[in-house]
C-alpha cells in the first residue's frame, strides 16, 4: 500500500501551480468573464504547449502516454486557478472517450490533432432542463445523420469535434457518434450561463453527418463509463477549486478585524474554516482512491469515482458560498474574486450529472459490488 | 499510488490471517469469564505470540512492525467477529506511547511489557468537574513531601477506573503561576490508599466512567513524568494519541448495517433502500466513511516516513461521532414506530441502533467536544488565532470561577 503521489508526480504538481500562478492569474479569469470569449485562447496556447492535452494520449498517437495520475494532478492546479480553458470538455471527455471506445482510424485521426491542440473536444448529452437518459433522447440517428438539439454544450462554440450521444439508427438504446464540427448540418449559438468563464452553446444538428464511436446499441453503457472515468477528473479540479476557496477565506479570516481583533479568531469563523477543511480533506482522499482506480482501470471505478465525485461537488459546493460569508459584503461585489469560485463550484457540480444523480450511482454501484 | 498490497505486505497479511484462523478463542474458552478475563486471555495469547502490539520495539512485547502492517493486522483481526478486547485500549493507545515518550529506561522494561500483554490495565484520570474542554483548569493539587507528593481533590470520566491498575494523572503542583505552567504529571497505582472509585450512570444506562477521589495519595516522585511543571507538555503526547485511537473506532453502526437495514424494511409498498432520498443519505454516509478511511491510509504513509501522529487526526472523531449519530437516528426512523422498542430479542440487530443513538452522544464530548475539535484543526492545522483568553497569564489562583468548585 502506498498512499502518495510519487516525487515526480509532486514535481509535475509545482510545476503546474507555477505555470499557472504566471499564466493564469485571477486577471486572466476576470478577463474571460467580463468578455464575450468562451475562454482565453492565450492561456489555451500555453496549456497545449505544456503537452497538458497530450498527457494520456500513447505516445506512437502524438501523446505523452503519462499515467492518469499526472492527468489528476494538472486536473487539480486547473480547478485551483478556475482556468478558463476547455480542458475538461475536450481531455476528460473527447479525448477519454476516443481512448475508450475508437477504431484504430478514428483515434488516428483525431488524437494526434487534439494532443497537439489543433482540435478541441466536447461531449454533448443533455437536452434541455432535467435528466437525459437513453430513453429520453431526442437527438436521433438516420442513415448516418444526428438531428436535434443538444443544450447546453460546453465549448459548443469553439470545439472542432463533438462526442454525441443519440437514439441510434434503427434499434434500441444509444450510441456514441463522432461529428465534425465544421460542416452545414452543424449550428451553434451561445448560452448564457452564470459561469461565462467557461463558454457554453446551443447545438443544432440538422441531417449531420455522424459517425459511429463503440458499438451502436451499447452506446448508453459507454457513456456511463465515460462518465465514470471523467467523475474523478471533475473530482480533483473541484477539489483544487475547495482548496483555493478555503485559502482565500483564510486569508481574509486573518487580515479582516472586527471587534477590535482578527474575525479569524472567532469561533463561528474558526469553526467555518474548520468544516470547510474537514470535507476538503475527505474530498481529496476520496479523489486518492479514484485517481488509483482510474490509473489501474479497477472492478472499484465505478464505486471510486461516485464517491470522489460527490464529496467533491459538495465541498467545493460548501467551501464557496462559505467563502463569500467570510468575506461579508465585499465577497459579495464583483470586484471581488470570491465569485469565480461560487460560479465555478456549481457549474462543474452539473456538468456531468447532478449530485443526486451521482449519489444514486453510488449506491447503485454498492448493489453491485455487493451481489459481485 | 498503489491501494494494493506489496508482496512482502501479502506475506505479512497470509501470516496474520493464518495464525488469528488457528489462535482466535473457541466460545467454549471464554465461557464462564467475565469480559476482562476474556479480553485478558486473548491479548495475552498474541502477546506470547508475537501479535500484541506489533509496531512496539521488541524488547516492549511488540515485533517493530511498520504502521501499514498494523492497519493489516487490524484488517484481518477485525473479520473476527465479537473478539473480547476494548479494555487495553487507553494503556496500550494513550498511557503506553506517553511513557515511551516520556519515562527513563527502567519504567519502560518495568511496565511496557505488562501493557502489551494485558496482565496491567491502566486508566486515565485527567478532566475534573471544573475542568473539562479547559482541561488545564483542573484543581486536583500535589504538595512535594520528600521524595513523595500528597495528591488532594478529584477526577471524573475515567473509564475503567474500577479495575486498572494504574493510571496516568496530571496535578496542579503551583496555582500561583498562569494555569498551563503549574502542572505535573505522574502516574500512580490504583490501589493506593485514599483512592476512592464511584461509577456514574449514564443516559445509557451503563456505567462506563467514574469520579475517582483523591484523600491524602501518596506518589513517589520517581513516578513523574517530565519536569515539574511540564505536565501540560506531557499530556498532549497522550491527548494526541487519545484523538486518534477514539477516532479509529469502537462503534458499529455504519454504512453496511444502516444499508442492510434499508434492504430489508419497506417504505410504502417497496424496500427503502429503492426510496432516494434513503440512497441520497447512505451515499453521503459513504463518502465520509470512506473518506476518514483513505485519509487514515494516507496518514500512514506520512506515519511510515516516521511522522509523529498530527492534529490532522482530530478528524476522524469530528466526523465519525456526529455520522454515527446521524446513521443511529437514521435507523430507527426506518423501522419507524417499532423503531422506539430497545430490547435485545425485540429489536432489529439485537438494538444496535437504539443501544448506539443512547451512547453516542458521549463519544462527541470524550476525548475533546466537536467544538474542541473543531477548535485543534483551526489553530494547530489552519493556523488561526486563538480567542482572547481571560485567564491569560494570570496566576491560576486568580482566575475568575464563576463559583464551580474542583
Amino acid at each position: 500500500m502506498n498512499f502518495e503521489f510519487s516525487e515526480d508526480q509532486n514535481m509535475l504538481r509545482d510545476q503546474a501551480s507555477r505555470f499557472l500562478a504566471e499564466n493564469c492569474p485571477p486577471a486572466t479569469v476576470r478577463r474571460v468573464l467580463e468578455s464575450d470569449d468562451d475562454y482565453d485562447a492565450e492561456l489555451w496556447g500555453k496549456v497545449v504547449e505544456m503537452g497538458w492535452t497530450a498527457a494520456v494520449i500513447p505516445e506512437e498517437l502524438g501523446g505523452l502516454g503519462l499515467s492518469y495520475l499526472e492527468l489528476c494532478v494538472i486536473a487539480e492546479e486547473l480547478g485551483r486557478a478556475c482556468a478558463p480553458v476547455p480542458f475538461s470538455s475536450s481531455v476528460y471527455l473527447a479525448t477519454e472517450a476516443l481512448l475508450m471506445a475508437g477504431s484504430q482510424a478514428q483515434k488516428e485521426t483525431w488524437l494526434p490533432r487534439l494532443a497537439a491542440g489543433e482540435v478541441i473536444g466536447t461531449f454533448a448529452l443533455a437536452e434541455g432542463p432535467g435528466e437525459t437518459t437513453a430513453k429520453s433522447l431526442a437527438t436521433k440517428a438516420a442513415g448516418g445523420k444526428l438531428s436535434g438539439t443538444k443544450v447546453p454544450v460546453p465549448d459548443a462554440g469553439i470545439a472542432n469535434l463533438a462526442v454525441v450521444v443519440a437514439a441510434h439508427d434503427g434499434g434500441d438504446g444509444a450510441a456514441l457518434y463522432l461529428v465534425d464540427m465544421a460542416q452545414d448540418g452543424v449550428s451553434v449559438s451561445p448560452v448564457p450561463t452564470f459561469d461565462p468563464t467557461r463558454g457554453h452553446g446551443r447545438l443544432v444538428l440538422d441531417g449531420a453527418a455522424a459517425e459511429p464511436l463503440g458499438k451502436p446499441g451499447e452506446g448508453w453503457a459507454l457513456a456511463q463509463k465515460l462518465l465514470d472515468r471523467a467523475a474523478v477528473l471533475f473530482a480533483w479540479e473541484q477539489v483544487g477549486g475547495a482548496q483555493a476557496a478555503l485559502e482565500q477565506a483564510r486569508e481574509y479570516a486573518l487580515g479582516r478585524y472586527a471587534f477590535g481583533r482578527p474575525i479569524a479568531s472567532y469561533q463561528a469563523i474558526k469553526h467555518k474554516l474548520a468544516t470547510m477543511y474537514v470535507k476538503n480533506t475527505l474530498a481529496r482522499s476520496n479523489c486518492y482512491f479514484g485517481a488509483w482506480a482510474l490509473n489501474t482501470n479497477a472492478a472499484e471505478l465505478p464505486v471510486a469515482a461516485a464517491t470522489a465525485r460527490v464529496s467533491a461537488t459538495q465541498a467545493y459546493y460548501f467551501a464557496s458560498k462559505e467563502n463569500i460569508q467570510t468575506h461579508g459584503g465585499m465577497g459579495y461585489t464583483w470586484e471581488f474574486d470570491c465569485q469565480f469560485f461560487y460560479r465555478r463550484a456549481k457549474l462543474l457540480s452539473v456538468a456531468i450529472g447532478s449530485e443526486r444523480q451521482w449519489q444514486n450511482k453510488l449506491i447503485t454501484a454498492v448493489e453491485h459490488s455487493n451481489a459481485a | 499510488m498503489d491501494f494494493n498490497d506489496t508482496p512482502e505486505e501479502a506475506k505479512f497479511r497470509e501470516e496474520a490471517r493464518a495464525w488469528l484462523k488457528d489462535n482466535v478463542p473457541k466460545a467454549s474458552e471464554l465461557e464462564g469469564l467475565g469480559y476482562i478475563e476474556q479480553a485478558k486471555l486473548w491479548q495475552k495469547r498474541k502477546y506470547d505470540a508475537g501479535w500484541a502490539c506489533i509496531t512496539w520495539p521488541k524488547e516492549y512485547g511488540g515485533r517493530g512492525a511498520s504502521a501499514i502492517e498494523q492497519v493489516i493486522w487490524n484488517q484481518e483481526e477485525a473479520k473476527h467477529d465479537d473478539l473480547p478486547g476494548g479494555v487495553f485500549s487507553i494503556g496500550q493507545g494513550m498511557a503506553a506511547p506517553t511513557l515511551m515518550t516520556w519515562a527513563d529506561d527502567d519504567a519502560k522494561a518495568r511496565y511496557l511489557p505488562k501493557l502489551a500483554s494485558g496482565e496491567e490495565i491502566w486508566c486515565q484520570l485527567f478532566s475534573e468537574p471544573a475542568g473539562g474542554s479547559d482541561l488545564a483548569a483542573l484543581r486536583t493539587r500535589a504538595v512535594k513531601d520528600g521524595d513523595e507528593w500528597v495528591i488532594n481533590g478529584q477526577k471524573i470520566w475515567t473509564s475503567g477506573a474500577h479495575y486498572s491498575d494504574y493510571g496516568i494523572l496530571v496535578v496542579r503542583t503551583d496555582p500561583t503561576v498562569p494555569k498551563h505552567k503549574g502542572l505535573t504529571y505522574f502516574y500512580l497505582d490504583m490501589k493506593s490508599p485514599g483512592i476512592e472509585i464511584k461509577p456514574i450512570k449514564q443516559i445509557s444506562g451503563d456505567a462506563n466512567f467514574n469520579e475517582v477521589y483523591f484523600t491524602d495519595v501518596r506518589i513517589p516522585d520517581s513516578q513523574r513524568l517530565g519536569e515539574v511543571g511540564q505536565g501540560w507538555q506531557v499530556s498532549l503526547t497522550t491527548l494526541m494519541n487519545e484523538r486518534a485511537s477514539i477516532g479509529a473506532g469502537g462503534v458499529n453502526v455504519g454504512f453496511d448495517s444502516v444499508f442492510k437495514l434499508a434492504q430489508k424494511v419497506n417504505i410504502g409498498d417497496r424496500p427503502a433502500i429503492e426510496d432516494d432520498s434513503v440512497r441520497a443519505r447512505l451515499a453521503d454516509w459513504y463518502c465520509q466513511e470512506a473518506g476518514l478511511r483513505y485519509t487514515s491510509y494516507r496518514t500512514l504513509s506520512a506515519l511510515s516516513r516516521g511522522d509523529i501522529p498530527g492534529p490532522e487526526n482530530s478528524i476522524g472523531k469530528l466526523v465519525g461521532a456526529p455520522k454515527t449519530q446521524d446513521m443511529a437516528s437514521f435507523a430507527i426512523d426506518l423501522l419507524e414506530q417499532s423503531g422506539a422498542i430497545w430490547d435485545e430479542e425485540l429489536s432489529a440487530e439485537a438494538g444496535l441502533f437504539q443501544g448506539t443513538y443512547m451512547s453516542i452522544p458521549g463519544l462527541r464530548i470524550a476525548g475533546g467536544t466537536d467544538e474542541i475539535m473543531a477548535n485543534i484543526i483551526a489553530e494547530r492545522v489552519l493556523g488561526l488565532p486563538q480567542e482572547p483568553r481571560m485567564d491569560k497569564g494570570i496566576p491560576f489562583n486568580e482566575v475568575p470561577t464563576g463559583g464551580s468548585k474542583g
